[in-house]
Parts: structure tokens; sequence; C-alpha cells
């Protein structure tokens, strides 16, 4: 059930990044919703489908975006990787956890990605990039770290019930 | 037999009393003449105004009191059924302001088809199908828009993608119902063109910021702002003669084999709505022709 209702989820968050959240730049630079809702999902303390939802979450993008298939399955696939690293270390405060993992992710999927266009003869600016691109990306995903955190907490509640003692 | 005599007598005090009602009636009938013919004549209308003026101000105020208390007790059931109204309205006010909004982009929609039909009808010698922008690339490092037809529509990878404007790319990825279409402001863009007032050649390449620039002007070339870029057709990707946009601003440095200038597409990239792909034109594959370091 858990990594059933992933497949719809990234449907419509996909669908919402490419309609919506691609139009509202800041600069040139955008937020990642699939990235902040896996990462969220990654931080929740009972979840154990973060596996799977990384790598249907990369799938989907992979197969809607224009840049070399596989790249943003690695980035979400390490984001993932440091989101269960800091679950362990600051446990108690989810919130610092999901915005040090969001602030991380970001840049390491946004590297990988130039590393990749570079790769195949499309080299970016890299000062430009980080100016316009990587930084207001990095600034929507810290803002909406958030309230993506919330829902996908209270998706996970509704999916991992707190088993109570009797 | 004798009868009794029955003569009435009449009483001196009645007569009196009798003669005094009739002179009081007859002094009231003068009176009254006499004061409807004062009013009549007007003498009377400032008595009047004194005398009316306070039962005025009484009867307006005991009005208005009653209209208090008349609405005091008959305003709930109103209140009720005004709301009730009030709701039905500001339903029907949604509706006509969501089929307002719906008729807008249907004029919007309208608008733009007529313009794309009349490039049609300009450019007979193309065969066009129009296709509306569904969605763009979600990495921000590339400028690419998801289009509603596919191979089902016969569009293929490589087809030339216009508006009435100008160029806007070309396809990129086709699906059976959609297609991926490079913008010409893609990094990864590379596009011949010529200039049309020096007739020289020059390649249009696609910047990260969305912008557009022209490369490998020859120095010799005189270019100005102002000169409209247009499609070469070297290289086979794009037809000839197709509309990019206008020089804006040269870079010239004697050190340099080449000048770059910048370039101002005619289309607008953020409020692209309905594109026109050309299906008549299939690029050239000229790659294998290029010779390469390796080639004797």
């Amino acid at each position: 059930m858990a990594t059933l209702i992933a497949i719809p989820i990234f449907i419509g968050l996909a669908i919402f990044q490419s309609t919506v959240v691609s139009r509202i730049p800041l600069l040139h630079g955008t937020a990642d919703l699939v990235l902040l809702a896996l990462v969220a999902w990654a931080l929740q303390e009972r979840v154990k489908t973060h596996w799977q939802w990384s790598i249907i979450g990369g799938l989907l993008i992979s197969i809607l975006s224009a840049m070399p298939f596989g790249v943003l399955l690695i980035g979400y696939l390490m984001a993932t990787v440091i989101a269960l690293i800091l679950r362990r270390r600051i446990w108690k405060v989810p919130i610092l956890a999901m915005f040090t993992t969001v602030f991380l992710g970001t840049l390491l999927v946004h590297a990988l990605s130039m590393a990749a266009l570079w790769l195949v003869g499309n080299p970016q600016p890299f000062l430009e990039a980080i100016d316009i691109i990587i930084l207001p990306s990095l600034i929507l995903n810290l803002l909406l770290a958030i309230p993506m955190f919330i829902l996908i907490s209270d998706l996970a509640k509704w999916l991992y019930p707190e088993e109570i003692e009797v | 037999m004798l009868m009794p005599d029955k003569r009435i007598s009449i009483e001196p005090h009645m007569f009196k009393f009798t003669t005094s009602r009739s002179l009081q009636t007859v002094v009231l009938i003068l009176i009254v003449i006499g004061l409807i013919v004062m009013a009549l004549g007007g003498y009377l209308s400032s008595l009047s105004r004194i005398v009316l003026n306070p039962l005025i101000s009484a009867q307006a105020w005991l009005y208005n009191r009653y209209q208090a208390i008349q609405e005091f007790y008959t305003v709930p059931s109103d209140l009720v059924r005004l709301r009730q109204r009030n709701a039905e309205l500001e339903a029907e006010v949604a509706r006509l302001q969501s089929q307002v909004i719906d008729l807008q982009g249907q004029i919007s929609e309208v608008d733009v088809l007529t313009t794309l039909l009349d490039f049609r009808r300009a450019h007979p010698e193309n065969e066009y199908v129009s296709a509306s922008v569904i969605g763009r690339d979600t990495s921000p490092f590339l400028h690419y828009v998801i289009i509603n037809r596919g191979s089902d529509d016969g569009l293929r990878r490589g087809m030339p993608v216009v508006t009435n404007q100008g160029l806007v790319g070309r396809i990129d990825a086709v699906l059976p119902n959609a297609a991926r279409l490079q913008l010409i402001t893609d990094t990864d863009s590379r596009i011949n063109i010529r200039l049309k007032q020096s007739n020289a050649d020059a390649v249009l390449v696609g910047q990260v910021t969305g912008d557009v620039s022209l490369e490998m002007i020859p120095q010799d070339i005189k270019v100005e702002a102002g000169d409209l870029v247009l499609t070469s057709g070297l290289g086979g990707d794009y037809p000839p003669n197709l509309l990019i946009g206008q020089v804006t601003g040269v870079r010239r440095h004697e050190a340099e084999l080449f000048q770059t200038a910048s370039v101002q597409p005619v289309v607008d990239f953020t409020q692209l709505q309905i594109v026109l792909v050309i299906t008549n034109f299939q690029p050239v594959e000229i790659s294998p022709l290029i010779p390469t370091p390796s080639t004797p």
C-alpha cells in the first residue's frame, strides 16, 4: 500500500511540477517537488519504503525530462541516502534534518545534472548556473520544505499508525 | 259623556331651551362657513401651519416607531429569505464568473488560432499540425516544452516548430499522443542562420539565461542592431527563411576570429500556448558526411 500510493502521488507531483511550478521560476530556478516529497518520506520515523519511493519518483521524472536518462534517479537515490543518515543522527529534530537534506540534496541533484550535461557535450556556464539556477532553486526548495514535510508526515501517520501498547 | 281636555301646553322654560339650541346651531354653522371661506381665501394657512406641524411631527414619530416595531417582528423571517436569496445570487455570480473566465480563455485561443490560420494561408508551401503546449521540462537547466500531439498525428523527431511570429524549435522526442520539443533558447540548440541585410551566415546558440546569441560571424561583415535573423537551411535541420529575431547588440574584438551578437527572438517563449509543427519537412542527417580526423 505504502509503495503503491507513491505512484499516484508522484504522477500528480510530476504533472504539477511540469505545468505549474516550472512556470513560477525565481530567476531561472524552480522548486523540485519530487525531491522534497521523497526526502520528507525518507525522514519519517516508521517508514520503510523510502527506496521504492525514490525509484518511482526518479523514474517518472527521468521519463518526463530531457535530462540524460537516470541522472535524476541517481540524484534522488543519493538524496535519500543523505536523508537516512540524518534520520539516524538528528532523529529528535526532524525539521532540521529536512532542511539539511533539502539543502544538500538540491546541491547534489543540480551538480549531477550539470556533470551529466557536460558529459553529453552541453556544458553549462558554472558561475552563471549557480547565480540564476542553483541558488534560486535552493531557496524555493527550502521555502517549500516545511509544508511538504507536514503533508508527508500526515500521510505517513495515516499509512503507518502509531502502535499503542495495552 | 264629556271627553277630557287634551290640549298640550308648552312650558315657557322649554321654549327658551329650544330657541337657544337653534341659535347655537346657527352660530356654529356660521363659524364653520366662515372658517371654510377664510381657509379658501388663504387666511388660515399660517394658523394651520402652527397647528398642523406638531401634529405631523407626532404622526411621523408614531409611524416610525410602529414601523420599527413591525420590522422587529417581521425581519427574522425576511432575513432568512434574504440570506437564501443572497446565497443563490452568490452562486449565480460564481457560475457567471467561471463562465466569463472560460469564455475569455476561448477568445484568447480563438485569437491565437486565427493568427496561426492567417500564417498558414500566407505560407501554403508547408503542411502544419497545430498543437497546444501542455508542460515544460522539470529541469531548470533545459528549455524544452511538451505538446499534446505525437506520432499518431504524424509528428516525427526533428520536425521544425513555429508560431505565426517565427521559429520556436524542433521536435526532440515523440510519444503516440505527445511530443517534447527543444526550444531555440536551449543551451544545446545550434541553428545555422542568415543575416538578412548582410546575407552573412552565422550560428545561433541558446543561453542558460533563456536568451539567444549569434556566434561565428566573420569579422569583415558589418552587423548592426535591427538586422533580421533568418534560418539559412544549411545543415538540413531547418527549412530556410524562417524568422528568428532581430540583432540587438554586437560585440567585436579585433583579436578574435569572429564577432558575436545578441538577438531578441520574435517569439515570447514565456507565453507559448499554441504552436505549428511543419510536417512536410524532414531534417537531413549529414553527420556521416562530415569529415573526422580519422577519415582518410
